[in-house]
Protein backbone atom coordinates (compact mmCIF):
# COMPACT_ATOMS: atom_id res chain seq x y z
CA UNK A 1 0.00 0.00 0.00
CA UNK A 2 1.23 3.45 -0.87
CA UNK A 3 -0.51 5.64 1.66
CA UNK A 4 1.04 5.90 5.17
CA UNK A 5 -2.40 5.90 6.80
CA UNK A 6 -3.32 2.67 4.99
CA UNK A 7 0.11 1.24 5.76
CA UNK A 8 -0.33 1.90 9.47
CA UNK A 9 -3.81 0.38 9.47
CA UNK A 10 -2.51 -2.69 7.67
CA UNK A 11 0.34 -3.12 10.12
CA UNK A 12 -2.00 -2.73 13.09
CA UNK A 13 -4.26 -5.43 11.67
CA UNK A 14 -1.32 -7.78 11.15
CA UNK A 15 -0.13 -7.05 14.69
CA UNK A 16 -3.57 -7.91 16.07
CA UNK A 17 -3.88 -11.13 14.07
CA UNK A 18 -4.33 -14.38 15.99
CA UNK A 19 -0.83 -15.49 15.09
CA UNK A 20 2.77 -14.64 15.88
CA UNK A 21 3.39 -12.06 13.18
CA UNK A 22 6.04 -9.80 11.70
CA UNK A 23 4.94 -6.57 10.04
CA UNK A 24 6.14 -6.02 6.50
CA UNK A 25 6.46 -2.79 4.56
CA UNK A 26 6.64 -3.78 0.90
CA UNK A 27 8.03 -1.23 -1.52
CA UNK A 28 6.55 -0.39 -4.91
CA UNK A 29 8.25 -1.21 -8.20
CA UNK A 30 9.13 2.40 -9.09
CA UNK A 31 10.97 2.82 -5.80
CA UNK A 32 12.82 -0.44 -6.47
CA UNK A 33 13.96 1.00 -9.81
CA UNK A 34 14.84 4.42 -8.36
CA UNK A 35 12.13 5.99 -10.54
CA UNK A 36 10.97 8.87 -8.33
CA UNK A 37 9.09 10.37 -11.27
CA UNK A 38 7.10 7.15 -11.65
CA UNK A 39 6.23 7.31 -7.95
CA UNK A 40 5.13 10.92 -8.17
CA UNK A 41 2.99 10.28 -11.25
CA UNK A 42 1.23 7.43 -9.51
CA UNK A 43 0.76 9.39 -6.28
CA UNK A 44 -0.66 12.28 -8.31
CA UNK A 45 -3.52 9.97 -9.12
CA UNK A 46 -2.52 8.59 -12.46
CA UNK A 47 -2.49 4.95 -11.39
CA UNK A 48 -2.20 2.70 -8.38
CA UNK A 49 1.15 1.91 -6.82
CA UNK A 50 1.90 -1.70 -5.94
CA UNK A 51 3.69 -0.80 -2.71
CA UNK A 52 5.06 1.81 -0.31
CA UNK A 53 7.31 4.53 -1.75
CA UNK A 54 9.69 4.83 1.18
CA UNK A 55 12.18 7.08 -0.63
CA UNK A 56 9.66 9.69 -1.79
CA UNK A 57 7.70 9.77 1.49
CA UNK A 58 9.53 11.82 4.10
CA UNK A 59 11.37 9.95 6.82
CA UNK A 60 9.24 11.67 9.47
CA UNK A 61 6.08 10.30 7.86
CA UNK A 62 7.47 6.78 7.72
CA UNK A 63 8.98 6.87 11.20
CA UNK A 64 5.61 8.04 12.56
CA UNK A 65 4.07 4.89 11.06
CA UNK A 66 6.89 2.76 12.48
CA UNK A 67 6.78 4.26 15.97
CA UNK A 68 3.03 3.87 16.19
CA UNK A 69 3.04 0.10 15.62
CA UNK A 70 6.43 -1.35 16.51
CA UNK A 71 7.18 -2.73 19.96
CA UNK A 72 9.03 -5.57 21.63
CA UNK A 73 6.41 -8.05 20.41
CA UNK A 74 6.08 -6.79 16.85
CA UNK A 75 9.05 -6.22 14.58
CA UNK A 76 8.98 -4.68 11.12
CA UNK A 77 10.77 -5.68 7.94
CA UNK A 78 11.08 -3.82 4.66
CA UNK A 79 10.54 -6.04 1.61
CA UNK A 80 11.59 -5.00 -1.90
CA UNK A 81 13.55 -6.24 -4.90
CA UNK A 82 16.21 -3.80 -5.95
CA UNK A 83 19.71 -4.22 -7.37
CA UNK A 84 20.42 -0.54 -6.67
CA UNK A 85 18.99 -0.23 -3.16
CA UNK A 86 21.22 2.39 -1.57
CA UNK A 87 18.50 5.05 -1.33
CA UNK A 88 16.09 2.45 0.02
CA UNK A 89 18.52 1.47 2.76
CA UNK A 90 19.22 5.08 3.63
CA UNK A 91 15.50 5.89 3.78
CA UNK A 92 14.93 2.81 5.93
CA UNK A 93 17.61 3.73 8.43
CA UNK A 94 16.43 7.36 8.61
CA UNK A 95 12.92 6.12 9.38
CA UNK A 96 14.17 3.91 12.20
CA UNK A 97 13.82 0.57 10.42
CA UNK A 98 16.46 -2.12 10.80
CA UNK A 99 15.44 -5.27 8.96
CA UNK A 100 15.16 -5.99 5.27
CA UNK A 101 15.94 -8.65 2.67
CA UNK A 102 17.55 -9.37 -0.66
CA UNK A 103 21.06 -10.04 -1.80
CA UNK A 104 23.52 -9.17 -4.55
CA UNK A 105 22.59 -12.18 -6.70
CA UNK A 106 18.93 -12.73 -5.87
CA UNK A 107 17.89 -9.11 -6.34
CA UNK A 108 19.91 -8.76 -9.51
CA UNK A 109 19.40 -11.78 -11.75
CA UNK A 110 15.59 -11.98 -11.56
CA UNK A 111 14.75 -8.29 -11.28
CA UNK A 112 17.10 -6.17 -13.32
CA UNK A 113 19.55 -5.87 -16.19
CA UNK A 114 22.25 -4.40 -13.99
CA UNK A 115 25.63 -6.15 -14.30
CA UNK A 116 26.10 -8.49 -11.35
CA UNK A 117 29.38 -6.82 -10.42
CA UNK A 118 27.54 -3.52 -9.90
CA UNK A 119 24.84 -5.19 -7.83
CA UNK A 120 27.53 -6.69 -5.61
CA UNK A 121 29.11 -3.27 -5.06
CA UNK A 122 25.71 -1.76 -4.26
CA UNK A 123 24.82 -4.46 -1.78
CA UNK A 124 28.19 -4.19 -0.04
CA UNK A 125 27.48 -0.50 0.49
CA UNK A 126 24.00 -1.25 1.76
CA UNK A 127 25.34 -3.72 4.31
CA UNK A 128 27.69 -1.00 5.52
CA UNK A 129 24.76 1.44 5.80
CA UNK A 130 22.79 -1.05 7.86
CA UNK A 131 25.74 -1.81 10.10
CA UNK A 132 25.96 1.87 11.09
CA UNK A 133 22.85 1.07 13.15
CA UNK A 134 25.23 -0.65 15.53
CA UNK A 135 26.32 2.84 16.63
CA UNK A 136 22.78 3.44 17.85
CA UNK A 137 22.74 0.13 19.69
CA UNK A 138 20.39 -1.46 17.20
CA UNK A 139 21.00 -4.86 15.62
CA UNK A 140 20.36 -4.83 11.88
CA UNK A 141 18.90 -7.91 10.18
CA UNK A 142 19.15 -9.12 6.60
CA UNK A 143 17.27 -11.97 4.98
CA UNK A 144 18.59 -13.63 1.82
CA UNK A 145 16.28 -13.88 -1.16
CA UNK A 146 18.54 -16.50 -2.74
CA UNK A 147 16.25 -19.34 -1.72
CA UNK A 148 13.64 -18.04 -4.15
CA UNK A 149 15.32 -16.61 -7.29
CA UNK A 150 12.70 -16.86 -10.08
CA UNK A 151 10.18 -18.53 -7.78
CA UNK A 152 9.99 -21.87 -9.52
CA UNK A 153 11.82 -24.45 -11.64
CA UNK A 154 15.20 -24.03 -9.91
CA UNK A 155 16.52 -27.26 -8.39
CA UNK A 156 16.85 -26.93 -4.60
CA UNK A 157 20.62 -27.36 -4.42
CA UNK A 158 21.17 -24.10 -6.33
CA UNK A 159 18.62 -22.20 -4.24
CA UNK A 160 20.34 -23.42 -1.09
CA UNK A 161 23.76 -22.49 -2.45
CA UNK A 162 22.74 -18.94 -3.39
CA UNK A 163 20.93 -18.46 -0.08
CA UNK A 164 24.00 -19.61 1.86
CA UNK A 165 26.45 -17.59 -0.28
CA UNK A 166 24.38 -14.44 0.21
CA UNK A 167 24.29 -15.04 3.96
CA UNK A 168 28.08 -15.34 3.90
CA UNK A 169 28.25 -12.12 1.88
CA UNK A 170 26.13 -10.33 4.50
CA UNK A 171 28.36 -11.74 7.24
CA UNK A 172 31.51 -10.62 5.40
CA UNK A 173 30.09 -7.09 5.35
CA UNK A 174 29.34 -7.02 9.06
CA UNK A 175 25.87 -8.49 9.62
CA UNK A 176 25.44 -10.86 12.58
CA UNK A 177 21.67 -11.36 12.46
CA UNK A 178 20.71 -13.11 9.23
CA UNK A 179 17.89 -15.27 7.91
CA UNK A 180 18.20 -17.65 4.99
CA UNK A 181 15.28 -18.09 2.67
CA UNK A 182 14.00 -21.16 0.89
CA UNK A 183 10.90 -21.12 -1.27
CA UNK A 184 8.36 -23.96 -1.17
CA UNK A 185 8.52 -25.94 -4.43
CA UNK A 186 6.33 -28.67 -5.87
CA UNK A 187 7.23 -31.67 -3.70
CA UNK A 188 7.11 -31.41 0.09
CA UNK A 189 9.45 -34.36 0.75
CA UNK A 190 12.09 -32.83 -1.51
CA UNK A 191 11.54 -29.45 0.21
CA UNK A 192 11.91 -31.08 3.65
CA UNK A 193 15.26 -32.53 2.55
CA UNK A 194 16.29 -29.15 1.09
CA UNK A 195 15.53 -27.15 4.23
CA UNK A 196 17.30 -29.76 6.33
CA UNK A 197 20.35 -29.34 4.08
CA UNK A 198 20.11 -25.55 4.31
CA UNK A 199 20.08 -25.69 8.10
CA UNK A 200 23.02 -28.08 8.16
CA UNK A 201 25.09 -25.73 6.02
CA UNK A 202 24.06 -22.64 7.99
CA UNK A 203 25.07 -24.30 11.25
CA UNK A 204 28.48 -25.15 9.80
CA UNK A 205 29.22 -21.82 8.14
CA UNK A 206 27.45 -19.21 10.28
CA UNK A 207 28.47 -20.25 13.78
CA UNK A 208 29.02 -16.65 14.96
CA UNK A 209 25.74 -15.44 13.51
CA UNK A 210 22.21 -15.40 14.95
CA UNK A 211 20.51 -17.11 12.02
CA UNK A 212 17.22 -18.77 11.16
CA UNK A 213 15.54 -20.18 8.08
CA UNK A 214 12.52 -18.46 6.55
CA UNK A 215 10.22 -20.41 4.25
CA UNK A 216 8.33 -18.62 1.49
CA UNK A 217 4.95 -20.05 0.55
CA UNK A 218 5.08 -21.01 -3.11
CA UNK A 219 6.34 -18.16 -5.25
CA UNK A 220 5.38 -19.48 -8.69
CA UNK A 221 2.11 -19.58 -10.63
CA UNK A 222 -0.50 -19.81 -7.89
CA UNK A 223 -3.70 -21.90 -7.63
CA UNK A 224 -6.63 -19.89 -8.92
CA UNK A 225 -9.23 -21.33 -6.52
CA UNK A 226 -9.58 -20.33 -2.88
CA UNK A 227 -9.46 -23.95 -1.73
CA UNK A 228 -6.34 -24.64 -3.82
CA UNK A 229 -4.62 -21.54 -2.47
CA UNK A 230 -5.43 -22.32 1.15
CA UNK A 231 -4.41 -25.97 0.78
CA UNK A 232 -1.03 -24.86 -0.61
CA UNK A 233 -0.58 -22.42 2.28
CA UNK A 234 -1.52 -25.19 4.70
CA UNK A 235 1.23 -27.37 3.26
CA UNK A 236 3.69 -24.49 3.53
CA UNK A 237 2.92 -24.01 7.22
CA UNK A 238 3.26 -27.73 7.91
CA UNK A 239 6.53 -27.89 5.98
CA UNK A 240 7.89 -24.98 8.03
CA UNK A 241 7.13 -26.75 11.31
CA UNK A 242 8.37 -30.13 10.11
CA UNK A 243 11.65 -28.81 8.75
CA UNK A 244 12.56 -26.35 11.50
CA UNK A 245 12.06 -23.15 9.54
CA UNK A 246 11.46 -20.43 12.13
CA UNK A 247 9.42 -18.05 10.01
CA UNK A 248 6.96 -18.31 7.13
CA UNK A 249 6.00 -15.73 4.49
CA UNK A 250 2.38 -16.44 3.59
CA UNK A 251 0.40 -15.99 0.41
CA UNK A 252 -3.31 -15.23 0.36
CA UNK A 253 -6.35 -16.82 -1.25
CA UNK A 254 -6.32 -14.21 -4.02
CA UNK A 255 -2.65 -14.41 -4.93
CA UNK A 256 -3.41 -15.54 -8.48
CA UNK A 257 -5.72 -12.62 -9.15
CA UNK A 258 -4.79 -9.42 -7.40
CA UNK A 259 -3.12 -7.65 -4.53
CA UNK A 260 -4.94 -8.74 -1.35
CA UNK A 261 -6.89 -6.65 1.11
CA UNK A 262 -5.70 -6.30 4.68
CA UNK A 263 -8.41 -8.75 5.79
CA UNK A 264 -7.22 -11.32 3.27
CA UNK A 265 -3.65 -10.95 4.52
CA UNK A 266 -4.79 -11.45 8.12
CA UNK A 267 -6.90 -14.47 7.15
CA UNK A 268 -3.87 -16.07 5.51
CA UNK A 269 -1.68 -15.44 8.57
CA UNK A 270 -4.30 -16.96 10.86
CA UNK A 271 -4.92 -19.91 8.57
CA UNK A 272 -1.21 -20.67 8.51
CA UNK A 273 -1.03 -20.38 12.30
CA UNK A 274 -3.81 -22.94 12.73
CA UNK A 275 -2.12 -25.38 10.37
CA UNK A 276 1.26 -24.88 12.05
CA UNK A 277 -0.19 -25.41 15.49
CA UNK A 278 -1.86 -28.61 14.35
CA UNK A 279 1.38 -29.86 12.78
CA UNK A 280 3.20 -29.31 16.08
CA UNK A 281 0.92 -31.87 17.69
CA UNK A 282 1.87 -34.51 15.17
CA UNK A 283 4.69 -36.87 15.94
CA UNK A 284 8.09 -35.76 14.73
CA UNK A 285 8.68 -37.15 11.27
CA UNK A 286 11.66 -39.25 10.30
CA UNK A 287 14.35 -37.17 8.61
CA UNK A 288 13.69 -37.15 4.87
CA UNK A 289 15.62 -39.55 2.60
CA UNK A 290 18.95 -38.14 1.44
CA UNK A 291 18.72 -37.89 -2.34
CA UNK A 292 21.94 -35.88 -2.59
CA UNK A 293 20.69 -32.30 -2.25
CA UNK A 294 23.11 -31.51 0.60
CA UNK A 295 26.08 -32.88 -1.34
CA UNK A 296 25.11 -30.90 -4.45
CA UNK A 297 24.61 -27.67 -2.53
CA UNK A 298 27.94 -28.16 -0.78
CA UNK A 299 29.70 -28.69 -4.13
CA UNK A 300 28.17 -25.48 -5.53
CA UNK A 301 29.10 -23.45 -2.44
CA UNK A 302 32.62 -24.87 -2.20
CA UNK A 303 33.33 -24.08 -5.86
CA UNK A 304 32.61 -20.40 -5.17
CA UNK A 305 34.47 -20.28 -1.85
CA UNK A 306 37.49 -21.86 -3.53
CA UNK A 307 37.72 -18.82 -5.82
CA UNK A 308 38.88 -16.73 -2.87
CA UNK A 309 37.93 -15.22 0.49
CA UNK A 310 36.22 -12.09 -0.83
CA UNK A 311 32.67 -12.80 -2.01
CA UNK A 312 32.48 -9.26 -3.31
CA UNK A 313 35.00 -10.33 -5.93
CA UNK A 314 34.13 -14.00 -6.36
CA UNK A 315 30.34 -13.88 -6.77
CA UNK A 316 30.49 -12.09 -10.16
CA UNK A 317 33.29 -14.43 -11.24
CA UNK A 318 31.20 -17.46 -10.27
CA UNK A 319 28.22 -16.23 -12.28
CA UNK A 320 30.40 -15.41 -15.30
CA UNK A 321 31.95 -18.89 -15.24
CA UNK A 322 28.59 -20.62 -14.92
CA UNK A 323 29.36 -21.98 -11.44
CA UNK A 324 26.03 -20.37 -10.59
CA UNK A 325 23.54 -20.52 -13.48
CA UNK A 326 19.82 -20.14 -12.85
CA UNK A 327 17.57 -22.12 -15.23
CA UNK A 328 15.40 -19.93 -17.48
CA UNK A 329 16.78 -16.69 -16.06
CA UNK A 330 17.03 -14.05 -18.79
CA UNK A 331 19.52 -11.70 -17.12
CA UNK A 332 22.36 -10.86 -19.55
CA UNK A 333 25.00 -12.08 -17.03
CA UNK A 334 23.25 -15.39 -16.30
CA UNK A 335 24.92 -17.94 -18.59
CA UNK A 336 21.61 -19.66 -19.34
CA UNK A 337 22.98 -23.13 -20.01
CA UNK A 338 21.23 -24.98 -17.21
CA UNK A 339 17.81 -26.57 -17.53
CA UNK A 340 15.50 -28.30 -15.08
CA UNK A 341 12.38 -30.43 -15.16
CA UNK A 342 9.63 -31.62 -12.83
CA UNK A 343 8.85 -35.28 -12.57
CA UNK A 344 5.33 -36.66 -12.10
CA UNK A 345 5.48 -36.02 -8.36
CA UNK A 346 6.71 -32.47 -8.67
CA UNK A 347 10.32 -33.24 -7.78
CA UNK A 348 12.80 -30.91 -9.44
CA UNK A 349 15.79 -32.31 -11.30
CA UNK A 350 18.57 -30.97 -13.49
CA UNK A 351 18.12 -31.87 -17.13
CA UNK A 352 21.23 -29.89 -18.10
CA UNK A 353 23.85 -28.89 -15.53
CA UNK A 354 25.69 -26.56 -17.91
CA UNK A 355 29.01 -25.55 -16.33
CA UNK A 356 27.87 -26.24 -12.76
CA UNK A 357 30.50 -28.16 -10.77
CA UNK A 358 28.21 -31.20 -10.54
CA UNK A 359 28.34 -34.57 -12.29
CA UNK A 360 27.50 -33.62 -15.86
CA UNK A 361 23.92 -34.36 -16.72
CA UNK A 362 21.97 -33.83 -19.87
CA UNK A 363 18.63 -35.55 -20.13
CA UNK A 364 17.47 -35.05 -23.70
CA UNK A 365 13.99 -36.46 -23.23
CA UNK A 366 13.36 -34.19 -20.27
CA UNK A 367 15.19 -31.23 -21.73
CA UNK A 368 13.74 -27.84 -21.05
CA UNK A 369 14.26 -27.14 -24.72
CA UNK A 370 10.93 -28.85 -25.31
CA UNK A 371 8.08 -26.63 -26.44
CA UNK A 372 6.09 -23.91 -24.78
CA UNK A 373 3.20 -26.22 -23.88
CA UNK A 374 5.48 -28.59 -21.99
CA UNK A 375 7.14 -25.65 -20.25
CA UNK A 376 3.77 -24.17 -19.32
CA UNK A 377 2.77 -27.51 -17.83
CA UNK A 378 5.76 -27.34 -15.55
CA UNK A 379 4.98 -23.73 -14.65
CA UNK A 380 1.34 -24.60 -13.92
CA UNK A 381 2.00 -27.90 -12.11
CA UNK A 382 1.46 -26.62 -8.57
CA UNK A 383 -1.60 -24.54 -9.45
CA UNK A 384 -3.20 -27.45 -11.31
CA UNK A 385 -2.40 -29.96 -8.59
CA UNK A 386 -3.77 -27.89 -5.76
CA UNK A 387 -6.78 -26.56 -7.66
CA UNK A 388 -7.87 -30.10 -8.44
CA UNK A 389 -7.05 -31.68 -5.08
CA UNK A 390 -9.85 -32.85 -2.82
CA UNK A 391 -9.70 -31.53 0.76
CA UNK A 392 -7.01 -33.47 2.64
CA UNK A 393 -7.47 -35.35 5.89
CA UNK A 394 -4.32 -33.73 7.17
CA UNK A 395 -5.78 -31.71 9.97
CA UNK A 396 -8.55 -29.26 10.76
CA UNK A 397 -9.57 -27.20 7.79
CA UNK A 398 -9.75 -23.51 8.57
CA UNK A 399 -13.08 -21.79 8.07
CA UNK A 400 -13.72 -20.76 4.49
CA UNK A 401 -11.98 -17.54 3.67
CA UNK A 402 -14.42 -14.79 2.77
CA UNK A 403 -12.92 -13.27 -0.34
CA UNK A 404 -14.04 -9.68 -0.71
CA UNK A 405 -14.38 -7.90 -3.99
CA UNK A 406 -11.33 -5.87 -4.85
CA UNK A 407 -11.30 -2.38 -3.37
CA UNK A 408 -10.39 0.38 -5.81
CA UNK A 409 -8.03 2.10 -3.38
CA UNK A 410 -4.49 0.78 -3.23
CA UNK A 411 -4.44 -2.05 -0.76
CA UNK A 412 -1.53 -3.61 1.00
CA UNK A 413 0.76 -6.11 -0.52
CA UNK A 414 3.99 -7.77 -1.07
CA UNK A 415 5.36 -6.50 -4.34
CA UNK A 416 6.56 -8.25 -7.46
CA UNK A 417 9.27 -6.94 -9.73
CA UNK A 418 8.91 -4.60 -12.68
CA UNK B 1 6.87 -16.19 -24.43
CA UNK B 2 10.05 -16.81 -26.37
CA UNK B 3 9.21 -20.48 -26.87
CA UNK B 4 5.67 -19.61 -27.91
CA UNK B 5 6.79 -16.97 -30.39
CA UNK B 6 9.40 -19.32 -31.86
CA UNK B 7 6.69 -21.92 -32.38
CA UNK B 8 4.79 -19.30 -34.34
CA UNK B 9 7.78 -18.98 -36.62
CA UNK B 10 9.45 -15.89 -35.23
CA UNK B 11 13.10 -15.34 -34.50
CA UNK B 12 13.00 -13.79 -31.05
CA UNK B 13 15.10 -11.02 -29.57
CA UNK B 14 14.44 -11.52 -25.86
CA UNK B 15 15.42 -8.42 -23.91
CA UNK B 16 14.52 -9.99 -20.56
CA UNK B 17 13.14 -8.25 -17.51
CA UNK B 18 13.04 -4.60 -16.51
CA UNK B 19 14.05 -3.18 -19.88
CA UNK B 20 14.64 0.58 -19.82
CA UNK B 21 12.45 2.34 -22.35
CA UNK B 22 15.45 3.85 -24.16
CA UNK B 23 16.92 0.42 -24.67
CA UNK B 24 13.63 -0.96 -25.97
CA UNK B 25 13.30 1.88 -28.47
CA UNK B 26 16.93 1.53 -29.53
CA UNK B 27 16.53 -2.22 -30.13
CA UNK B 28 13.32 -1.75 -32.09
CA UNK B 29 14.87 0.92 -34.30
CA UNK B 30 17.89 -1.29 -34.94
CA UNK B 31 16.04 -4.57 -35.55
CA UNK B 32 12.79 -3.51 -37.28
CA UNK B 33 10.72 -6.18 -35.59
CA UNK B 34 7.64 -7.71 -37.15
CA UNK B 35 5.93 -7.58 -33.78
CA UNK B 36 6.75 -6.24 -30.32
CA UNK B 37 5.46 -8.07 -27.23
CA UNK B 38 5.56 -6.71 -23.69
CA UNK B 39 4.97 -9.05 -20.77
CA UNK B 40 3.98 -7.65 -17.38
CA UNK B 41 3.40 -9.24 -13.95
CA UNK B 42 3.82 -6.60 -11.26
CA UNK B 43 0.58 -4.68 -11.61
CA UNK B 44 2.19 -1.57 -13.12
CA UNK B 45 1.75 -2.67 -16.71
CA UNK B 46 -1.26 -0.41 -17.18
CA UNK B 47 0.99 2.55 -16.32
CA UNK B 48 4.32 1.51 -17.81
CA UNK B 49 2.70 0.06 -20.92
CA UNK B 50 1.07 3.36 -21.82
CA UNK B 51 4.43 5.14 -21.52
CA UNK B 52 6.18 2.48 -23.54
CA UNK B 53 3.77 2.29 -26.46
CA UNK B 54 3.49 6.06 -26.79
CA UNK B 55 7.31 6.28 -27.03
CA UNK B 56 7.42 3.46 -29.54
CA UNK B 57 4.70 5.03 -31.71
CA UNK B 58 6.68 8.28 -31.88
CA UNK B 59 9.33 6.46 -33.87
CA UNK B 60 8.20 6.70 -37.52
CA UNK B 61 9.25 3.19 -38.55
CA UNK B 62 7.41 1.74 -35.54
CA UNK B 63 4.11 3.53 -36.11
CA UNK B 64 2.62 0.61 -38.07
CA UNK B 65 4.30 -2.21 -36.09
CA UNK B 66 1.93 -4.54 -34.23
CA UNK B 67 2.58 -4.11 -30.51
CA UNK B 68 0.98 -6.24 -27.82
CA UNK B 69 1.00 -6.31 -24.03
CA UNK B 70 -0.11 -9.13 -21.77
CA UNK B 71 -0.07 -10.41 -18.22
CA UNK B 72 -1.25 -9.02 -14.90
CA UNK B 73 -2.02 -5.54 -16.16
CA UNK B 74 -3.02 -3.94 -12.87
CA UNK B 75 -3.02 -4.64 -9.16
CA UNK B 76 -6.67 -5.75 -9.20
CA UNK B 77 -8.53 -8.28 -11.29
CA UNK B 78 -9.20 -7.44 -14.93
CA UNK B 79 -10.01 -3.76 -15.18
CA UNK B 80 -11.68 -2.80 -18.44
CA UNK B 81 -10.68 0.85 -18.04
CA UNK B 82 -7.06 -0.22 -17.98
CA UNK B 83 -7.52 -2.35 -21.10
CA UNK B 84 -9.21 0.57 -22.89
CA UNK B 85 -6.44 2.97 -21.86
CA UNK B 86 -3.79 0.60 -23.16
CA UNK B 87 -5.56 0.21 -26.50
CA UNK B 88 -6.15 3.95 -26.74
CA UNK B 89 -2.46 4.57 -26.08
CA UNK B 90 -1.54 2.49 -29.12
CA UNK B 91 -1.48 -1.24 -28.36
CA UNK B 92 -2.89 -3.50 -31.04
CA UNK B 93 -3.37 -6.37 -28.61
CA UNK B 94 -4.05 -6.27 -24.86
CA UNK B 95 -4.23 -9.63 -23.06
CA UNK B 96 -4.74 -10.76 -19.48
CA UNK B 97 -2.93 -13.82 -18.13
CA UNK B 98 -5.92 -16.13 -18.52
CA UNK B 99 -5.68 -19.29 -20.61
CA UNK B 100 -8.40 -17.89 -22.88
CA UNK B 101 -6.39 -14.74 -23.54
CA UNK B 102 -3.28 -16.79 -24.25
CA UNK B 103 -5.28 -18.48 -27.01
CA UNK B 104 -6.38 -15.05 -28.24
CA UNK B 105 -2.72 -14.04 -28.30
CA UNK B 106 -2.07 -16.98 -30.60
CA UNK B 107 -4.85 -15.75 -32.88
CA UNK B 108 -3.26 -12.28 -32.80
CA UNK B 109 0.14 -13.69 -33.77
CA UNK B 110 -1.35 -15.68 -36.62
CA UNK B 111 -3.15 -12.63 -37.95
CA UNK B 112 0.09 -10.65 -37.82
CA UNK B 113 1.91 -13.43 -39.66
CA UNK B 114 -0.84 -13.57 -42.29
CA UNK B 115 -0.36 -9.87 -42.91
CA UNK B 116 -3.88 -8.98 -41.82
CA UNK B 117 -4.24 -5.38 -40.64
CA UNK B 118 -3.89 -4.89 -36.90
CA UNK B 119 -7.10 -4.31 -34.94
CA UNK B 120 -6.04 -1.01 -33.56
CA UNK B 121 -8.28 1.54 -31.99
CA UNK B 122 -7.63 5.11 -33.17
CA UNK B 123 -5.33 7.01 -30.87
CA UNK B 124 -8.01 9.41 -29.72
CA UNK B 125 -9.60 6.62 -27.73
CA UNK B 126 -12.79 6.14 -29.71
CA UNK B 127 -13.70 2.52 -30.30
CA UNK B 128 -13.36 1.23 -33.80
CA UNK B 129 -12.61 -1.90 -35.71
CA UNK B 130 -10.18 -2.72 -38.45
CA UNK B 131 -7.62 -0.35 -39.83
CA UNK B 132 -8.27 3.28 -39.01
CA UNK B 133 -8.81 5.26 -42.21
CA UNK B 134 -5.71 6.97 -43.48
CA UNK B 135 -3.21 4.48 -42.04
CA UNK B 136 -1.75 1.58 -43.94
CA UNK B 137 0.02 -0.73 -41.58
CA UNK B 138 2.95 -2.22 -43.47
CA UNK B 139 3.14 -5.55 -41.71
CA UNK B 140 6.23 -7.58 -42.20
CA UNK B 141 5.76 -11.27 -42.82
CA UNK B 142 6.41 -14.15 -40.47
CA UNK B 143 10.00 -15.18 -40.11
CA UNK B 144 11.21 -11.68 -39.41
CA UNK B 145 12.39 -10.84 -35.97
CA UNK B 146 10.14 -9.96 -33.10
CA UNK B 147 11.05 -8.65 -29.67
CA UNK B 148 9.97 -9.70 -26.25
CA UNK B 149 10.58 -7.36 -23.35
Amino acid sequence: MADPVDMRAGLMAVKAAKAETVGTITLDSYTRCNDDEGVRRALAGHGRLNGYPIVVHSSSVTSAVVESVRDASFVLQVRHGSAVPQRIFEAMVRAGLDATEGGPVSYCLPYSRLPIAESVTNWARCCETLCRLGDADREPHLETFGGCMLGQLCPPSLLIAISVLESLFFRQYGLRSISLSYAQQANSVQDFEAITALRTLAAELLHDVDWHVVLYAYMGVYPSTVSGAMYLLDDAARLAVRSGAARLIVKTAVEAHRIPTVQENVAALEHAAVAAEDERHHDLLEPPPDTGILAEARALIDAVLELGPDLGRTLPVAVRRGLLDVPYCLHPDNPGRTRSYLDRDGRLYWSDTGALPLPRRIVPAASGRAGSAHFRNALDYVARTYDSAPPSGNGPRAAAVAVRPAHRAADGRKGTPS
Amino acid sequence: MQLLLEEHGYHVSNLGACVPLDKLVECCVRESPAVVVLSTVNGHGHLDGVQAVRRLREVPCLAPTPIAIGGKLGIQSVDHDEVRQLRAAGFDGVFTDSAADLNEFGVFLRSVAAGRPAERRPADGALGTGTPPGTAPALRGAGRRSETA
